[in-house]
């Protein structure tokens, strides 16, 4: 007896509860079993509740989730991942660009937002590739090291980083590329 | 039964192309049967487990053309995990074992891997055309086989396939003596391509109508590739960023005014709007138009541009043209039979793109419209119920509300009266995909009205086992059914197990079938494969007597010929 009246008050609570949840979510199923389970006794006492719970389980959709339903909306992986790069690198939610590195057998990609100044720009890309990029002069380039820190401009040329004041070089580079060896003399280092 | 000598039947049956029609033909008598077997030359199978290479070959000797399919459709949406299945190296091994002479390959979520596509292009010294649609598993490795030792290759067309690219000069293995190209398709490719390659190749190929370019072709490379094939009749722009002032800019209008066969557009996968009027000229001869992965291009370029088009015929594009481009879609393509609006943005509670407005108006302006994928936030059932009137010929009717179960927002109610409208009117319908929010009293309208359907695409909606069991009663002409997120259980699966032999397959995911009764099928049924995928390894199915209560995650069952599949892997289990 203890029982059932436990189960009933369980359900009244439930029954006055504004629920989201769509069918087939967790939540749902356990209310659902737990009716279920004190299904006949509920439905003699409580009718009334029952339907209720039905119709605000499934009209009130004022709030959707957020939550990322897995393969929702039904759209190709192939399309999804394309949208998503294209959203990333237009709205703000970081300038990511692809790194290469010259003899490197894979790419990677920053953020340049997350960087306020140059330097921290090379830390990263230093530690990231374990190597050093050596002291950058106006005129000569940079000195003291093989690898030289390049980037592809909206012009589609390439460009020694370091030339332009920060804010230009981040609106304007598409990707970047740390040369090496001989390829690196052509550039003008100055030398 | 037979008036004629065989010869003349099989002359008579040459004229019968479509795969229906020839399967017919096989059920006659034992010598049409013979004779259609010995003389077909296309085959296609839906569903590469119902049957093996070797039962394909013994009746079909003199084979030429094989399409196969292999994942099921929800595969598309990461529902079936990677090594499900799939493999396409057994059916090559077999085909090169016979010695049978292909000459045409088309795959569809497939597992293909490079050493299946070194095979096949040793094995078949008449291969020509080579098509992978939503395959993987491959690398370009792979695709530098096929250019290397297909002499006579016409097709190599690749869509939409996940492939690792190695970067390397598979373009450049195409050999000097290769002229016969026709279709090029590399515009899912994500690497670098050597461009002095390409050119030389496309340069060399006077037949060449179809050519798809990747990303990593920039605009300057498709102004020359352009002036040398000006003979081009479906383009795939690659990149496509520039200066309107620039010489290669310059260059690519000289030469798109001389590609008069030019009919089909798409690609534009790195774009920038402006330059989109460069293609004006030419819009009045195009038919199909897919615009689909440029996001960058804003609605009022694409509006621009699709002003001109007065005979297209297809069109893919994104929801960012708003209802108002819709409105000019309507007004513009009279001619207009395809239309697949795609989501621009995935998360969905964001601007509202395209409404039942734009549907509406596109129903109404384009009257010879039969076949529609729309993506949109919202849908009422009074809009349904115009569409079904000014349409009544949709064969393919798919619409995806974005936000699972979202009512009409005009009236809070269920689309059960719109859904029900559409498939009362359209007589034709074979294909139907729901969202919304639905209850039972959809189906009931499904069963009861679509009675040529074939293909039905269900999600979060119902609410009984009824509803799927009007579905199963009521349409007789039903082929894949797939079902996930919804209240359907063991006794709508139960019901009529027989129906399965008349389907290709059944998928159900997220819904209330148990283990129980899963296994209670695959015992009544031993021509079906049951099979129930879990990932989840804490959920391990258990032989514990409570499988009347274990909720199975994720099941497929199809019919087939062969028996229990030998390659499936440790969290597929078939019963």
């Amino acid at each position: 007896m203890e029982k059932v009246g436990v189960c009933d008050e369980f359900v009244n609570l439930k029954a006055t509860e504004l629920r989201l949840g769509l069918p087939g979510t967790e939540d749902v199923c356990q209310e659902e079993k737990e009716m279920v389970s004190c299904g006949k006794i509920n439905k003699r006492a409580l009718p009334e509740t029952e339907k209720e719970i039905e119709s605000t389980g499934k009209t009130e959709t004022a709030s959707p989730p957020k939550a990322q339903i897995i393969g929702w909306p039904p759209v190709r992986s192939f399309r999804k991942n394309s949208i998503q790069a294209k959203k990333n690198e237009s709205e703000g939610q970081g300038m990511y660009v692809k790194v290469s590195m010259d003899g490197a057998p894979y790419l990677r990609k920053i953020d340049l937002t997350v960087y306020k100044q140059y330097p921290e720009l090379m830390k990263s890309l230093e530690n990231m590739f374990k190597f050093s990029v050596g002291e950058y002069f106006e005129r000569e380039g940079y000195k003291g090291s093989d690898f030289v820190p390049t980037y592809e401009d909206k012009d589609g040329d390439w460009m020694l980083v370091g030339d332009v004041p920060w804010e230009m070089f981040v609106s304007s580079c598409k990707r970047l590329r740390i040369m090496k060896g001989s390829e690196v003399k052509g550039l003008g280092c100055g030398v | 039964m037979n008036y004629f000598p065989d010869e003349v039947t099989e002359h008579v049956f040459d004229f019968v192309t479509s795969h229906k029609d020839r399967n017919a033909i096989s059920l006659v008598c034992k010598s049409w049967y013979k004779i259609e077997r010995y003389s077909r030359q296309r085959v296609f199978i839906g569903n590469c487990y119902a049957i093996n290479p070797e039962r394909l070959l013994r009746r079909f000797p003199c084979l030429k053309s094989l399409t196969l399919k292999g994942k099921p459709h929800f595969a598309d949406f990461n529902l079936v995990p990677h090594e499900w299945g799939g493999f396409v190296q057994p059916w090559i091994e077999a085909l090169a074992r016979s010695r049978v002479g292909l000459e045409e390959l088309r795959l569809k979520r497939m597992v293909v891997t490079d050493e299946s596509l070194e095979l096949l292009s040793r094995s078949f010294p008449n291969f020509k055309s080579l098509v992978l649609v939503s395959c993987e598993g491959f690398t370009t490795d792979g695709l530098a086989s096929i250019a290397a030792n297909c002499r006579h290759i016409r097709d190599l067309d690749l869509q939409e396939n996940e492939i690792d690219d190695h970067r390397g000069q598979w373009l450049s293995c195409f050999p000097d003596t290769c002229t016969s190209l026709v279709t090029l398709n590399f515009a899912c490719l994500e690497g670098e391509t050597n461009l002095v390659a390409l050119e030389r190749l496309v340069a060399r190929s006077p037949n060449l109508k179809s050519l798809k370019l990747n990303r990593a072709v920039p605009l300057d490379a498709l102004a020359r590739l352009m002036a040398c094939a000006p003979q081009i009749v479906d383009l795939g722009v690659g990149s496509y960023e520039n200066d309107r002032e620039s010489e290669p800019y310059l260059k690519l209008e000289a030469a798109i005014k001389k590609c008069t066969s030019l009919r089909s557009l798409s690609g534009f996968l790195e774009a920038a709007p402006h330059c989109l009027s460069a293609f004006h000229p030419i819009c009045h001869n195009l038919t199909s138009l897919n615009l689909s992965y440029a996001a960058e291009i804003h609605s009022s370029h694409l509006i621009k541009l699709i002003q001109h088009c007065n005979k297209l015929q297809r069109l893919w594009i994104l929801d960012s043209i708003g209802d108002k481009g819709l409105a000019v879609v309507a007004s513009t393509c009279k001619e207009l039979q395809e239309l697949r609006v795609f989501p621009s943005d995935l998360v969905g509670g964001g601007n509202t793109a395209v409404t039942e407005d734009g549907l509406v108006a596109i129903s109404a302006g384009c009257t010879k419209l039969h076949s529609i994928l729309y993506f949109c936030q919202q849908m009422t059932n009074a809009a349904l119920i115009t569409v079904a009137k000014n349409c009544p010929n949709f064969i393919r009717f798919r619409l995806c509300i974005l936000e699972p179960n979202k009512p009409d927002h005009v009236t809070s109610g269920p689309l059960d009266e719109g859904f029900g409208a559409i498939v009362r009117a359209c007589k034709s319908l074979r294909r139907l995909s729901l969202s919304g929010l639905l209850t039972d009293q959809v189906f009931h309208y499904i069963g009861k009205y679509a009675h040529e359907l074939e293909m039905l695409s269900i999600a979060f909606a119902g609410d009984t086992d009824k509803g799927m069991l009007y579905v199963l009663d009521g349409c007789k002409k039903m082929r894949k059914l797939e079902i996930r997120d919804s209240p359907f259980g063991d006794t709508a699966l139960l019901a009529d197990v027989n129906k399965y032999e008349t389907m290709r397959s059944l998928w159900m995911s997220s819904c209330e079938v148990t283990l129980g009764g899963c296994k209670r099928i695959a015992q009544i049924a031993p021509w079906l494969n049951v099979e129930i995928i879990n990932e989840n390894n804490n959920n391990r199915m258990e032989e514990n007597g409570h499988e009347g209560r274990q909720e199975v995650d994720k099941l497929y069952l199809y019919r087939t010929v062969v028996g229990t599949r030998t390659d499936a892997p440790p969290f597929v289990w078939i019963l």
